[in-house]
């Protein structure tokens, strides 16, 4: 006979654990108030569910049984440490004694989880990495791999980060009104970084570039979820969401880049493209704009246009002026400009991005490329195209670089 | 509670005239009230410039002593407060404030637990 239950439940196993891992690091952090108390404890949890549930079956509560074991067999452990004298397991155990091991009432141990691992005290790299470790649970192999950096490095970088918790106690905590801003502001600002590391990655994985994607908006809906009068959250979850929507129509089958112009429309997911514009419409009727509300507003005036030649060109540069004026930066300024040229044509755009300094930047160059190509000059464009080969490092777009390159009339 | 040094790092020699250092020593003497007031001060001071300093190196079954100070460089420690603060969100605060009222770099580092 043959046997299908445990293939079954390993394949459980893991649903659960995507969709679980975090919640129980978060309460378990919170129970015994030490992240590698937690982390062992649920991975142990974890171990179990993969011993028990193909005989026992699925339980009812799958997570509550998670965070049920790992709290048992982290209290089994840090007895048998504490009778020898260990005063951290001590402390551990005692901290544990008066915390309850359910998520509590208003569910937010993953958000007070996510503002220690994203706290300013803390390097940029380690705020990223701990939060894919600690929330996702990505395993350090992966969180490697995806920011391209040797394992033992990554490793190093979570230890030290989580030395520094300890030591410093960087506290479990949403922090207060007056802080508030400045630090959701940071929480975002990891989130989306990680969601862009996903998908315009240089290097790493298909599979790990899109476990980034997945768990950015993960943390995204969290955050949306849980901080429900910070409208920039929406704005963030609703720029994820329309992004996300194209990608089945970003690469060909070959991992050839395709640009929006190009992409078949009917390839996007039009399922996460109403969800993120209904949160955009959210998003205006609150009237507090903010970088991610607009930029979500873009992107959602291009999801409107059933074809690349209905875009309302128009009101993009309209948000972009808006964008400008609240968040000024020279990128903003080139994208705006991509804009202005589609309403005014390549002559205006490139008059606006000749002012810019951006020389360093591959997206500067390209664009330069496009407009004098589009001008007819293609002996500048070349020059242009090269500059911009030079600066990138992700094969698929120095391969789109070339092709558009060896596409120009002879100069 | 748990124990922070806030350090001031400081430019070696005269301030610029820029500066005004008796309205900085009002606002450290104020703030130093009230970190008193609600408990959190310990100690501080403020240091002699760095050419002040003398350094000690045990060598065998001696101990050299010699014109300081140790760290070469173009800044020293100016001068720390030592606070009592339920968490590094609790130092921070207050070497924000110090931050506020001095307009040098401060650094915060946390001390070991005490005892044990």
């Amino acid at each position: 006979m043959r046997r299908v239950m445990p293939e079954l439940a390993a394949a459980d196993v893991e649903r659960v654990f995507a969709a679980e891992y975090g919640r129980a690091v978060a309460v378990l952090v919170r129970v015994f108030g030490d992240i590698d108390i937690a982390q062992d404890a649920v991975q142990d949890a974890f171990i179990a569910a993969m011993e028990h549930w193909p005989s026992a079956g699925l339980p009812p509560r799958p997570a509550g049984w998670i965070i049920a074991t790992a709290r048992n067999r982290a209290i089994d452990r840090l007895r048998r440490e504490s009778s020898r004298q260990d005063r951290h397991a001590q402390a551990a155990l005692l901290h544990a004694r008066d915390e309850p091991a359910e998520e509590g009432a208003v569910g937010d141990d993953r958000l007070r989880l996510i503002f220690t691992c994203c706290h300013p005290a803390l390097a940029p790299a380690a705020q990223v990495a701990l939060t894919l470790r600690l929330l996702g649970g990505l395993t350090t192999a992966e969180i490697a791999r995806a920011f391209v950096v040797p394992e033992a490095t990554m490793a190093q970088r979570l230890v030290r980060a989580k030395s520094k918790i300890r030591d410093a106690h960087i506290p479990y905590r949403i922090p207060g009104d007056r802080d508030l801003p400045e630090r959701v502001s940071a929480v975002l600002a990891v989130v989306y970084l990680i969601f862009n590391e996903g998908y315009t990655a240089s290097s790493g994985g298909r599979l790990i570039r899109e476990a980034l994607c997945a768990e950015a908006i993960r943390l995204g809906r969290l955050l949306a979820q849980r901080l429900p009068g910070e409208s920039e959250a929406l704005g963030l979850l609703a720029l994820m969401l329309l992004i996300d929507s194209r990608r089945p129509a970003r690469l060909t089958s070959d991992g050839d880049v395709v640009l929006l112009p190009d992409q078949d429309r009917r390839c996007w997911d039009h399922r996460l493209i109403a969800e993120g514009q209904a949160l955009v419409r959210e998003c205006l009727r609150r009237n507090r704009p903010g970088p991610y509300q607009i930029q979500a507003a873009i992107n959602a005036v291009h999801s409107d246009a059933p074809t690349a030649a209905a875009t309302d060109w128009r009101q993009i540069v309209q948000l972009y002026d808006q964008l400008l004026a609240i968040a000024p930066s020279p990128i903003v300024a080139l994208h705006r400009a991509v804009a202005v040229g589609e309403i005014e044509g390549p002559h205006a755009a490139l008059t606006i991005v000749d002012q810019l300094d951006l020389q360093a930047y591959q997206p500067f160059h390209a664009v330069r490329a496009d407009l004098l190509r589009r001008l007819g000059r293609p002996h500048d464009a070349a020059a242009a195209y090269r500059a911009a080969i030079d600066r990138t490092q992700n094969e698929s777009e120095r391969a789109f670089l070339q092709r558009r390159l060896q596409a120009l009339p002879a100069g | 509670m748990n124990q922070y040094l806030i350090s001031v790092y400081q430019p070696d020699g005269p301030p610029p005239p820029s500066i005004d250092l008796q309205k900085i020593m009002q606002d450290v003497a104020a703030l130093r009230q009230e970190m008193q007031a609600a408990g959190a001060w310990v100690f501080s001071g403020g240091l002699h410039d760095a050419s002040s300093a003398t350094v000690l190196q045990s060598k065998g079954s001696q101990v050299l002593v010699t014109d300081g100070p140790y760290v070469e460089g173009k800044e020293h420690l100016g001068g720390f407060t030592i606070v009592r603060a339920d968490d590094l969100d609790g130092a921070l605060e207050w070497a924000k404030r110090t931050a506020q009222v001095i307009p040098l770099p401060i650094e915060v580092r946390p001390f070991r637990d005490e005892g044990h």
